[in-house]
């Protein structure tokens, strides 16, 4: 079986729903002959159609807003927005409508949308097409916040994700868009929403990151085994609702956590890690819970990011210091 | 100096429909769904619609209902726009909509608990496909395009029948992009659209003067490559008679509308407005002349169709209507707390269970 890339996975997904189910209707900018422009949907309008892999006109807010009354009527409409830099005029109809539908209708009518879009820093694009601004969305009651991080699991979390009842916003991390290839049959099988993944078993300390972080804090781990430490790598892959358990099962052994985003710090994800941790197992920790993450400034322009995305030095360095801080306190 | 010569290379037209005149006189021969019995079956409607509203700001000022925003005045165009459109077609409202929505079947408990705060209101037991009524602006007409995108996909590729959705909005809307992002996907997808915009005049204290620098609202359609009617909004045969062509065309595969109903609100924005810090009294006294209940009911007077007997008759029947939607309301327990995750997820996820817990033991 040939080996695929994770935007490949994404577009065996695609086509694997609109194969099984003619509800599903993909459509964005340039998703037509022009496969998307990063190829997300490369053959679909070949394969399905132009009545169900359209282009539309230039207008974020529209891709947004038609999705609900799409969705309504019982079509499966999976939008793509270009760069989640131009996600930002979506916000309104995502906030005020695909989130709230079934609940202001009372169950009445729903919103199964997938609201795709690459995102993430780090392949040296112009300002705007490097954002990671996923804390957004998490805020929103009603809401699923996937983030796959590997082929597989973006073949296996998009089919959840179209066949889920309520709205989700897919966030697909484009630094590894090809980083790696899989071998990612095409079975249908979906993998579970809501659910974290453990990438890698350690019992010294525990790493929770997501989407191309991960590629860094997988590294971490790997010179952190050289040094005799043993991280357990979580991947939460829905970072809303969050799978805290997997995360205090981990501490169980490890009691003690760092957190990974690329995402500016000040009210990211890893905060509500935090949160939940202290609030769930702080008698499991020997130190605080360490972020590493994007600082809090503007993602800057590409010459500089390398400075603001989470590397391996600073995961390792923050890994020693919790460590450090245990061992201080004699745990 | 240089003076460049240009060819004439497109021009458009808008034009405006109207049958009945401030005075209640025909302008010209009425259309032939203008029976005398649809023509009175509007006028009770319109009736029941201003009662409904003026009900509901009676009870919003002695604390038995929330923030109301009545559409005193406009009665006309949401009974035309009702009454155009086929059960199976789907209505995607704003929030102004009483008289439409009571066309659609929505009962008057129904439009009361919306605005008595509680979602259970837009859990429409009739017009189950209509959508709930939207409060951003405009946002509902996009909404629209997308269920009409669905509608022609379902009648072309599922085997479903021609269904039209229709979009209703204020004169507001149409300075918003959700409008115009709206009507230029209509028109290049070529979807059962109609879009009808409730020209009121005032977008709570904007005067429509100050809204855009267009002549009319109507002529925003030409940008989209849709046509676009401007209508008298207190004639109802003008309206409906619109609505219903818009909806045909659109059924037929012609593709989507615009319609600019040009009415008056009578009433403040909502309950929670006082429309005299802007308003001048001369320009509502002036607008109350061309409302169009009196209109209606002058007509059918000197047509022969209504009188004081008729009039008492149809006070007395929708006084109980009436009632008994109130009575509905009021009785109405109030939904229990947890109601609040029930319908948030198809299923709630297990990392909100506690929090569910915690209000199901009273918060």
């Amino acid at each position: 079986m040939a080996e695929i890339t994770l935007v490949q996975a994404v577009t065996q997904a695609l086509a694997h729903e609109m194969q099984a189910d003619p509800r599903v209707i993909v459509y964005g900018e340039d998703v037509g002959i022009n496969g998307g422009v990063f190829r997300a949907t490369e053959g679909l309008q070949e394969r399905f159609g132009g009545a169900r892999v359209i282009d539309t006109p230039l207008a974020e807010t529209m891709i947004a807003g038609i999705a609900v009354g799409m969705a309504a009527q019982g079509l499966r409409p999976v939008a793509e927005f270009q760069f989640m830099g131009f996600i930002y005029p979506a916000l309104d109809h995502i906030l005020s409508h695909a989130s709230r539908f079934r609940n202001r209708t009372r169950g009445r009518l729903s919103c199964p949308i997938v609201y795709r879009a690459p995102y993430g820093g780090g392949i040296h694009a112009p300002e705007h097409h490097s954002e990671s601004t996923e804390a957004l969305f998490a805020h929103i009651p009603g809401l699923r916040l996937v983030v796959p991080s590997s082929p597989a699991r973006a073949y296996g979390l998009l089919l959840a994700a179209i066949r889920d009842p309520d709205p989700v916003i897919f966030l697909e991390p484009k630094r590894i868009y090809r980083a790696v290839r899989q071998e990612v049959p095409d079975s249908g099988q979906a993998l579970p929403l809501d659910r974290a993944f453990v990438l890698r078993e350690g019992g010294d300390i525990t790493l929770i990151a997501w989407g191309a972080a991960l590629k860094e804090t997988l590294e971490a781990a790997e010179q952190l085994a050289a040094e005799g430490i043993q991280a357990e790598v979580i991947d939460p892959a829905t970072l809303k609702p969050l799978d805290i358990h997997t995360v205090i099962d981990s501490l169980e052994k490890t009691h003690c956590c760092v957190v990974v985003h690329e995402a500016a710090r000040f009210c990211g994800l890893g905060a509500e890690v935090v949160a939940q941790v202290n609030e769930y197992a702080f008698d499991l920790l020997k130190a605080p819970v360490q972020r590493v993450t994007g600082y809090d400034t503007v993602m800057p322009y590409y010459q500089l990011e390398d400075k603001y995305l989470p590397g391996v030095t600073r995961i390792v360095t923050a890994v020693k210091e919790v460590r450090d801080y245990a061992k201080g306190r004699g745990l | 100096m240089h003076k460049p010569r240009m060819q004439p290379l497109a021009s458009f037209d808008i034009a405006s429909l109207q049958y009945l005149d401030e005075r209640g006189q025909t302008t010209q021969t009425l259309p032939d769904f203008a029976t005398p019995d649809a023509l009175v079956a509007h006028y009770r409607q319109m009736t029941l619609t201003r009662m409904v509203d003026g009900r509901a700001v009676k009870m919003q000022r002695t604390g038995q209902l929330g923030t109301y925003p009545s559409s005193l005045g406009q009665e006309a165009i949401g009974v035309g726009v009702g009454a155009a459109m086929g059960g199976e077609d789907v209505y995607c409202p704003n929030y102004r909509e009483t008289g439409a929505l009571l066309e659609r079947g929505v009962a008057i408990e129904e439009i009361y608990a919306i605005w008595g705060g509680d979602e259970r209101g837009q859990n429409f037991r009739h017009a189950r496909e209509d959508l709930p009524l939207s409060v951003p602006i405009a946002t509902q007409i996009l909404h629209g395009a997308g269920v009409a995108f669905a509608l022609k996909y379902k009648n072309a590729h599922l085997n479903e029948p021609a269904r039209v959705a229709v979009a209703s909005g204020g004169d507001g809307a149409t300075s918003r992009g959700d409008f115009y992002e709206a009507i230029n996907l209509a028109g290049e997808w070529k979807l059962p659209l109609v879009v009808v915009i409730n020209n009121n005049q005032w977008a709570i204290s904007l005067p429509r003067s100050e809204q855009t620098a267009c002549k009319t609202l109507a002529q925003k359609a030409i940008a989209a490559g849709i046509p676009g009617l401007q209508v008298d909004g207190n004639d109802v045969i003008a309206v409906r008679q619109a609505v219903a062509e818009a909806v045909g065309l659109a059924r037929n595969g012609g593709g989507p509308s615009l319609i600019e109903a040009v009415s008056y609100r009578l009433c403040d924005h909502t309950t929670a407005d006082d429309a005299s810090r802007y308003q001048s009294k001369e320009t509502l006294r002036d607008a109350w002349s061309r409302e169009p209940l009196v209109r209606l009911r002058t007509y059918l007077d000197s047509a022969g169709l209504w009188g004081d007997n008729q009039e008492e008759e149809l006070q007395r029947e929708l006084t109980q209507t009436l009632e008994k939607g109130v009575r509905n309301y009021k009785e109405t327990p109030k939904d229990a707390a947890t109601a609040m995750f029930d319908h948030l997820y198809a299923a709630l996820p297990e990392a909100f269970l506690e929090q569910y817990q915690q209000l199901q033991g009273g918060g």
